[in-house]
């Protein structure tokens, strides 16, 4: 009889020892003539639990983690004998983190084997195509009906773009998923194809199907060479499978897709110069109109979606509009989800409807700082999001509630810090990012950055404090309105919060630096 | 540590025509000319041009936008430490101080025997177990002052 064990592969779980665990497992199974039958999958999410190993019983799986080598020994002697083990935690599901969650997106991801396209399709896998096929015309409508909004930060309706992109005529048209996740404190879009690629797949497919276009193309980062090698693996599976190529699983219609990967530039993650990337050239933004629905990808009509988006639209068609509309605020419907992470005790990935507090989020269910330290600030949204002070916590996770509060959720990545954090530090960062990424093709951003850097540092040396301050109110605003893209535009978020809601932070102080 | 190939221009052609009939060509050529080479040999740029009938300054421009592409070999072994957000509020700033001083030189740069390049990286998608590390393309999550020491040991070699 052999032993069947669930090792995460995920990226994350393996930078904290998964695959040293296993190697030490399994010698230990070895030494015992034990037979195991492993099965690499992604990760649930409940990152402070890895690696979190789980094992089949005849009650189901059962989950030990975080798993250090050193209890490699103890751990197949507990999996193969009673159970009981001091890192036993039970059912994944009934892990409250887990069990409090609504996971429609990341059902499978941690569960099934995602180099498996018949795990995936055994798993409810390509039920939302096979309901787009059966009644093509409604896709986008259904689409539409679901209230899904682009999950990269715009907050665009998905259905709407859909539409502009399935009324053109035109020889060729492209889907392109956005999965250049470059904002710090995001790793949903990894994990998801590192943990459930082919969701990605059927997604792009229909969105293809939807729009009429046959070709697609997956904007991925270098950073994530992880993730990468199983999005590939999973393009050939599915393509050997029939699910990409001429003729999708035998529908008549003929969607096939690539898996590209950037160089490093954060910038790339803006849409329109991810499109001049994939074309091969510098990527800066171009300026819109023309709408990538119109002109997008080599001048083509082209949807450009967020992987968040995109793996969202399986479970919209399988379950109808309805079913994903009824979660949620306002007018942002479904779940979303939301990436805890930073100096946070329980970090992870936690997929729920909109309308839950910044505070649940992190207090609650994050278990505030892993220092054990007071949280200052959150920044929420990535390096161009808001840092929100303690007293903002009432704040629901919501477009326009964060909108509201100068704030955003952007991609949903929220990155907590404790009372050590120099604000003015972190102001000073965002500047310095914007001028690091800086395309350069607009003025605000690509001087503005810099002469924002300078500006904050004469403001912490005392040099004209209240003039440099208002100096740089006044960039900030310059570079909210007339920068192109999102990166010059919304840099002013994190500096401005930080300068609202911290203002302490921003008084002169003695250089330390300077003594070097 | 990865071995790469002396600069040799019929592997360049090799590796330039593998890509040209696809469509927007020019980032996988570059990419499989760095994993070749190990960096972007400046005599592959008018190759690459040819190929693709654009400029030597259109190529270069791409080359030099990202921050990826290496217009000089890297050292024996590459180890990134992220600096974005989410590694910051876990301390990666001391454990970057750490490295420069363990090593005597500046994030960016490669020590003088070649045996080791410091590169800052924005986000490896690690963020809830920060601060992140990749050593030669592996990475190392909740990285403190010991797993960081073992890093620079192992590079050592």
């Amino acid at each position: 009889m052999s032993l069947r064990l669930y090792v995460p592969a995920d990226s994350a779980a393996v930078a904290v020892g998964a695959d040293d665990v296993l190697a030490a497992i399994e010698v230990a199974a070895r030494n015992r003539n034990l037979a195991l039958d492993v099965v690499r999958t992604g990760s649930r999410g409940l990152f402070w639990l890895e690696p979190m190993i789980e094992v089949q019983t005849p009650q189901g799986r059962i989950a030990y983690g975080p798993v250090d080598v050193s209890d490699a020994e103890s751990l197949l002697e507990a999996m193969s004998g009673n159970g009981a083990h001091a890192l036993r935690l039970g059912a994944p599901e009934e892990i409250t983190f887990l069990k409090k969650q609504t996971r429609l997106t990341f059902a499978r991801c941690g569960v099934v084997d995602p180099r498996s396209l018949t795990d995936y399709c055994s798993h409810g896998g390509y039920k939302g195509l096979e309901r787009a096929l059966a009644d093509r015309a409604g896709i986008v409508d259904t689409v539409t009906q679901s209230g899904l909004r682009g999950r990269g930060g715009a907050g665009f309706p998905t259905g709407i773009k859909w539409k502009t992109v399935a009324d053109t005529n035109a020889s060729q048209k492209y889907i392109v998923c956005n999965a250049d996740e470059g904002d710090s404190g995001t790793f949903a879009d990894r994990m998801i194809m590192e943990g459930d690629p082919f969701l990605l797949i059927e997604g792009m497919t229909i969105a293809g199907i939807a729009v009429g276009a046959t070709r697609g193309y997956i904007y991925s980062r270098s950073e994530y060479p992880r993730a990468n090698a199983v999005m590939n693996e999973a393009i050939a599976a599915a393509r050997k499978g029939g699910m990409l190529g001429r003729d999708v699983g035998g529908s008549g219609h003929a969607f096939d897709l690539e898996l590209r990967v950037g160089a490093g530039a954060y910038v790339c993650g803006e849409e329109t110069a991810l499109l001049e990337s994939l074309e091969g050239k510098r990527g800066e933004v171009r300026a819109k109109p023309p709408l990538p629905a119109h002109k997008g990808l080599f001048g083509q009509p082209t949807v450009i979606n967020n992987v968040l988006s995109l793996v969202a639209v399986p479970h919209i068609l399988e379950k109808g509009a309805a079913f994903y509309r009824d979660f949620g605020m306002g007018r942002s419907r479904g779940t979303m989800p939301i990436q805890l992470a930073g100096n946070i005790k329980h970090g992870g990935l936690y997929e729920t409807a909109f309308g839950i507090t910044l505070g649940e989020l992190v207090d609650e269910i994050g278990g505030g700082t892993l220092s054990g330290r007071p949280v200052k600030a959150v920044q929420v949204g990535g390096p161009l999001g808001a840092y929100f002070p303690r007293a903002l916590f009432d704040t629901p996770f919501d477009y326009e509630a964060f909108a509201a509060r100068d704030g955003l959720i952007g991609h949903g990545g929220i990155v907590v810090f404790d009372d050590t954090v120099d604000m003015a530090k972190q102001a000073r960062f965002a500047m310095e990012f914007c001028a690091v990424e800086s395309c350069g093709k607009c003025t605000p951003c690509r001087i503005g950055s810099t002469r924002g850097v300078e500006t904050v540092d004469r403001i912490v040396q005392g040099i004209e404090p209240a003039k440099n301050l208002a100096v740089l109110r006044d960039l900030c605003e310059t570079m909210k309105f007339g920068s192109l893209c999102a990166l010059g535009g919304f840099t002013p978020y994190p500096v401005m919060s930080a300068l609202t809601h911290f203002p302490e932070d921003f008084v002169p102080r003695p250089q330390l630096e300077a003594a070097e | 540590m990865t071995n790469y190939q002396k600069w040799n221009a019929d592997v360049a052609a090799q590796v330039i025509g593998a890509h040209v009939g696809r469509e927007g060509p020019l980032l996988p050529i570059l990419h499989e000319l760095q994993e070749t080479f190990g960096y972007i040999p400046e005599p592959a740029v008018p190759m690459v041009a040819q190929a693709l009938n654009l400029s030597r300054a259109e190529v270069h421009g791409v080359v030099t936008f990202y921050h990826d592409f290496r217009d000089a070999p890297a050292g024996r072994h590459v180890l990134k430490l992220c600096q974005a957000e989410a590694c910051q509020s876990c301390g990666c700033d001391t454990l970057t101080a750490r490295a420069e001083k363990a090593l005597g030189i500046k994030i960016g740069e490669t020590t003088a025997d070649g045996r080791i390049t410091l590169e800052p990286v924005y986000c490896l998608g690690l963020c809830a177990t920060a601060p992140s590390a990749m050593i030669d393309g592996r990475v190392v999550g909740r990285l403190n002052d010991k797993k960081l020491d073992a890093l620079l040991t192992e590079a050592d070699r």
